[in-house]
């Protein structure tokens, strides 16, 4: 076999990488905008006040252009998978197939009846259908985005499945067992959740532009109390669902917890890092101090992932080495056990090409003993297992901080607001205008943290990254890394110059 | 029956036509799912397997290839045993 071109695995990884931020550029606005939207629809149906009609149009046309310029750039993801990413896919298709089927239809049926029912049903139907329609697409998008989550948790955390080693995939035993798995669950909550502080803080600036222009000031004033409301029940939503999350990594990926924690040796009463410097030169198993600089606070680490201050959270090392007293097996046991695991996969399919079903037999039962572990068998070495500490560690807590900001953004925009003071505030109003960017580079350090923080694993312990790729150059994937550079950037810039002179028209241009 | 198919029809039509911004999104749509199909998935991204191998046995095979022969040596069948 040729070997494979690991400079090919680096590019199929940043164009895949930036194929998703620049999805995800567009994703989370859509969720939390089309809730904002329903809200004020709602208001209008039950006040009757044509203001609020206009509202609902203005940020209904924002939400609109939007989705026209971000609609289908997830499906370039797709035809990755099948050029760059081809063992992986073989081997997921039967996994991936029905979420992203559902996904499908949902969004079909969606866009062909509920969107046309919004954006065309003004006067067109009744009140009553026209903000059920409205509803509905806030729903629907929201339980769209389910479907590619769940089979993003998957990869997490692989349940409800068995591996077949005649058709080589992972086969679905139990669509619920996936469905509904913890990491499946923490991760649509918090996503959804996290969106909806994008679509709030969307809101929050453009109308903050307006304030400071001193324009379509009623508007703007009436927009901020729906979104500061919505934005501050969102972070505290986010906060909760946040917390499931580190709880479920603690569980399922304690090596991403620990590199997002900057966690090298595992403690009892383990505390957090609320703002530290990591020490670049710092090496699993060196004795360098992980920090350059830190503030701690004790025991929280504890608290939070195992809701108990005295439990033990494990380390980098403990994970990499293992740690006996806390009965953590190391990195090097898995390792021989995954690479039994192949050896017996090979050794199934030679007697299954020689028909020799009685040492097929035994092979498979061989194998099915390790096969928990198989994706260890392909590391180098224990130390393989990390994933990279400063760019998950530093991603998280960007993300943590900022969202500490926008928790006082909605709490100072709805105080404000409430004594009728808010036009007055220039300086809030200024850096509330810039919160919406901030918002962005908070939600894509999530998934930076998501992402990164399962590294090397494309499926948790089963598959490493460079497994899954295909054996193809890497002159093929630079070449179109750049088409879609250039492509994504034109399509940002038309959504920037469309969405800029459409607010600049106000509510009356629509 | 007719008349709800004619209903939903001048629906859809009168919405499409009364469009302003939407005509350009729809315009940027187009455009970028002809870009997406046409040049993208056509020139660029063929299906690594699909154009391979003609069959999903000799896929499934080639898969369990890459597999077992990007692990550790493997041992022969009975001296394992």
């Amino acid at each position: 076999m040729n070997e494979l071109d690991l400079s090919m695995v680096n590019w199929a990884k940043a164009q895949f990488a930036l194929t998703a931020m620049y999805h995800w550029l567009f994703v989370p606005l859509t969720l939390g905008l089309s809730f904002i939207i329903a809200f004020m629809h709602t208001i209008y149906v039950r006040t009757g006040d044509e203001r609020w009609r206009s509202i609902t149009k203005f940020w209904m046309t924002l939400f609109g252009i939007n989705f026209a310029i971000g609609v289908a750039t997830g499906i370039i993801l797709e035809f990755e998978f099948g050029t760059n990413w081809s063992n992986y896919s073989w081997m997921v298709g039967d996994i991936f197939g029905a979420p992203l089927a559902i996904e499908g239809i949902v969004a079909f049926f969606l866009e062909a009846t509920f969107f046309a029912v919004m954006f065309f049903g003004w006067d067109r139907v009744s009140k009553g259908f026209h903000l059920f329609s409205t509803w509905m697409v806030a729903v629907g998008s929201n339980l769209s985005a389910l479907w590619i989550l769940v089979a993003n948790s998957w990869m997490q955390y692989p349940v409800g499945m068995n591996f077949n080693p005649d058709s080589a995939r992972f086969e679905m035993q139990n669509f619920w067992e996936v469905l509904m798995s913890p990491v499946a669950i923490a991760k649509f909550t918090h996503t959804t959740t996290s969106s909806f502080i994008v679509g709030s803080l969307f809101v929050i600036t453009v109308a903050s532009w307006y304030l400071l222009k001193g324009r379509h000031v009623e508007m703007a004033k009436k927009s901020i109390i729906v979104a500061s409301v919505f934005g501050l029940l969102s972070v505290g939503m986010t906060a909760v669902t946040g917390d499931q999350s580190a709880v479920v990594n603690a569980e399922t990926q304690p090596m991403k917890l620990a590199a997002y924690e900057g966690l090298y040796k595992g403690t009892k009463n383990a505390g957090i890092v609320a703002l530290g410097i990591l020490n670049h030169d710092k090496e699993p198993g060196d004795d360098a101090d992980p920090f350059r600089f830190e503030i701690k606070i004790p025991s929280l680490l504890s608290l939070l992932a195992k809701h108990d201050t005295n439990a033990f959270v494990p380390g980098i090392e403990d994970l990499v080495w293992g740690n006996e007293a806390e009965n953590i097996v190391g990195v090097d046991a898995k390792m021989n056990r995954g690479q039994q695991a192949i050896k017996d996969l090979a050794a199934y399919k030679e007697a299954v090409n020689k028909n020799d079903s009685q040492s097929a037999e035994l092979f498979l039962t061989r194998f099915n003993v390790n096969s928990d572990y198989l994706g260890y068998g392909y590391l180098q070495s224990p130390e393989d297992s990390v994933p990279p500490v400063e760019t998950t560690f530093y991603s998280f807590h960007i993300m943590v901080m900022l969202a500490a900001f926008f928790l006082f953004i909605f709490v100072a925009y709805l105080y404000y607001s409430i004594k009728d003071t808010l036009e007055r505030r220039g300086l809030l109003l200024r850096v509330g205008f810039f919160s919406f960017f901030l918002a962005m580079i908070a939600s894509q350090a999530g998934w930076v943290v998501a992402e990164v923080g399962r590294q090397p694993w494309i499926i948790q312990d089963m598959m490493p990254v460079h497994i899954g790729a295909s054996n193809i150059s890497a002159g093929n994937v630079q070449t179109t890394f750049f088409m879609f550079a250039v492509v994504f950037t034109l399509l940002l810039l038309a959504e920037i110059t469309i969405m800029v002179k459409q607010i600049n028209k106000g509510p009356e241009g629509v | 029956m007719v008349e709800i198919i004619k209903k939903v029809y001048s629906f859809y039509r009168d919405g499409f036509s009364r469009m302003t911004l939407g005509k350009t999104l729809w315009k940027i749509i187009i455009l970028k799912l002809v870009i997406m199909f046409a040049v993208l998935k056509l020139f660029f991204f063929p299906n690594f397997l699909k154009t391979n191998f003609e069959n999903d046995r000799s896929r499934a095979d080639y898969v369990l290839k890459q597999l077992t022969l990007q692990g550790p040596e493997t041992l022969s069948v009975k001296e394992d045993l």
